[in-house]
């Protein structure tokens, strides 16, 4: 049973990610749907970094700005008693940032799509941003934000290079799938890793199906 | 008379993201003033600038004794606390609520929820359109969209309502019926009613009074038959469809 122990991580790891990552990911691309917003397009070269920057560059830049000797690291292990590198909270840190350009991606474009029209009726009817957000920019752009968090998630529960970089490659504490398969295939046990790596498949190719389902629709309408 | 007028005098830059001035004064007592111009005068802007989407560098916006908007002392009313309906020329239904739902939306949220569905039903069946309550704008015919939109921009009661060329889809039949609804609705709530147009027959058939607008320009305020005289209705008329071909 413990076999099953780094997939079962993951899958925490890439729920609080995603979680994350959906807020954050959300907030940024709306800000980056305002044609009002200063510097929009050198931040969302930053933010899109991630989908294309290696793992172990990305992982640096983590390790220096969270860890323990950073004024963020201090300050959470000061407040929370344990760092942020090499512990669970750092697997999720390391997973929201890989995934986080996919949520932003989709977002904007989502976002985007929905009418100004509407929203501008919304606000000429009572409406203030965040209601007319709610109630009309959310809901016209909710297939494109789930096929965002979908797409989140099935990158968040993969991770592998940030998440080795940032939380180290520890069992039972910060060891995720990913990693487990890797250590498995090192020491000669494909057998073992085969049932995650069908785990992870099957999961990675439903969520792209349905984000094309989803998208499609979209699409027709 | 105690109604309050519309008064506005502005001054918008740079309007609509290129090289375009609008400066613009007028005012809109009750009833139904027709803002009449060519495609690109400033006319939309105009009313963007009116409802608040959009902020004037320079001028000032009231309602009667209520400041919407001066620049020269940073008043600035947001667009929801205005209390005004705009009707686009897109209409902008919301495609995921019901009729009812579209007309509830701009009723006050403290306002019961029964009182809210009483009040929405109400508008609906006094705009002829009441068995689409529960249905959603994407299956309506283009006419009864455009009564579901009038009878949104109604129902809370408006101090002030925006017309952005709504009819223009129409055809003349139901433009005349329209135009008989706006007409009824804006003489019986004593308040101004502001239209954009070009089109010299829908001016005339609604207006009280008339600002042409031209280049971002107002060009002359005064009564129908003085700036849109009846006599010009049939060349219009041809030059229209001629343009339209």
């Amino acid at each position: 049973m413990s076999d099953w122990q780094p997939l079962i991580l993951s899958f925490q790891v890439a729920f609080f990610a995603t979680l994350l990552a959906t807020v954050t990911g959300v907030l940024i691309g709306l800000w980056l749907t305002s044609s009002r917003a200063y510097g929009r397009d050198l931040i969302d070269a930053i933010t899109s970094a991630p989908m294309v920057m290696p793992p172990t560059v990305l992982g640096y830049y983590v390790l220096v700005a969270l860890g323990r000797n950073s004024a963020v690291g201090r300050g959470w292990e000061a407040l929370f008693g344990s760092s942020i590198v090499f512990t669970r909270t750092g697997a999720v840190v390391a997973a929201t940032l890989g995934s986080l350009p996919l949520v932003i991606k989709s977002a904007r474009a989502a976002l985007e799509g929905v009418d100004p029209t509407l929203l501008k009726a919304a606000r000429t009817l009572g409406a203030g941003p965040v209601r007319a957000f709610v109630t009309v920019h959310l809901p016209l752009a909710a297939r494109g934000l789930v096929a965002g968090v979908m797409l989140a998630f099935a990158r968040s529960l993969g991770d592998f290079g940030v998440t080795l970089m940032v939380a180290g490659d520890i069992p039972g504490e910060t060891q995720t799938a990913a990693l487990a398969i890797y250590d498995m295939i090192q020491s000669h046990q494909e057998h073992a890793a085969a049932g995650m790596v069908a785990v992870l498949t099957s999961i990675t190719i439903i969520a792209l199906y349905v984000v094309n389902k989803l998208t499609a629709v979209r699409r027709d309408e | 008379m105690s109604e309050p007028s519309l008064t506005v005098d502005i001054h918008v830059e740079r309007a609509r993201g290129r090289d375009f001035t609008l400066d613009a004064k007028f005012s809109a007592p009750p009833g139904v003033t027709i803002l009449y111009g060519p495609s690109g005068s400033g006319k939309s802007t105009t009313l963007a600038a009116i409802c608040g989407l959009l902020t004037p560098q320079a001028g000032r916006i009231a309602l009667g004794d209520e400041l919407w908007f001066d620049a020269a002392r940073g008043i600035r009313c947001p667009v929801e606390k205005r209390g005004i309906a705009f009707v686009f020329q897109s209409l902008a239904l919301f495609p995921h609520m019901s009729a009812r739902a579209n007309v509830e939306y701009g009723l006050p949220r403290k306002m019961l929820r029964a009182e809210r569905q009483r009040r929405a039903e109400e508008m609906l069946a006094r705009m002829k359109v009441a068995h689409l309550a529960e249905r959603r704008p994407g299956t309506f015919s283009g006419g009864e969209a455009q009564r579901v939109a009038l009878a949104r921009a109604f129902a809370p009661s408006p101090r002030l309502v925006l017309l952005d060329e709504p009819f223009s889809a129409m055809d003349r039949e139901l433009r005349r019926d329209f135009i008989a609804d706006v007409r009824g609705y804006v003489d019986e709530a004593r308040i101004p009613l502001i239209h954009v147009t070009h089109h010299r027959n829908e001016a005339r058939a609604l207006a009280d009074r008339v600002v042409l607008i031209d280049g971002g320009r107002i060009t002359a305020t005064g009564s129908v038959d003085e700036l849109l005289p009846a006599s010009l209705d049939k060349l219009d008329d041809s030059l229209r469809i001629h343009v339209r071909e």
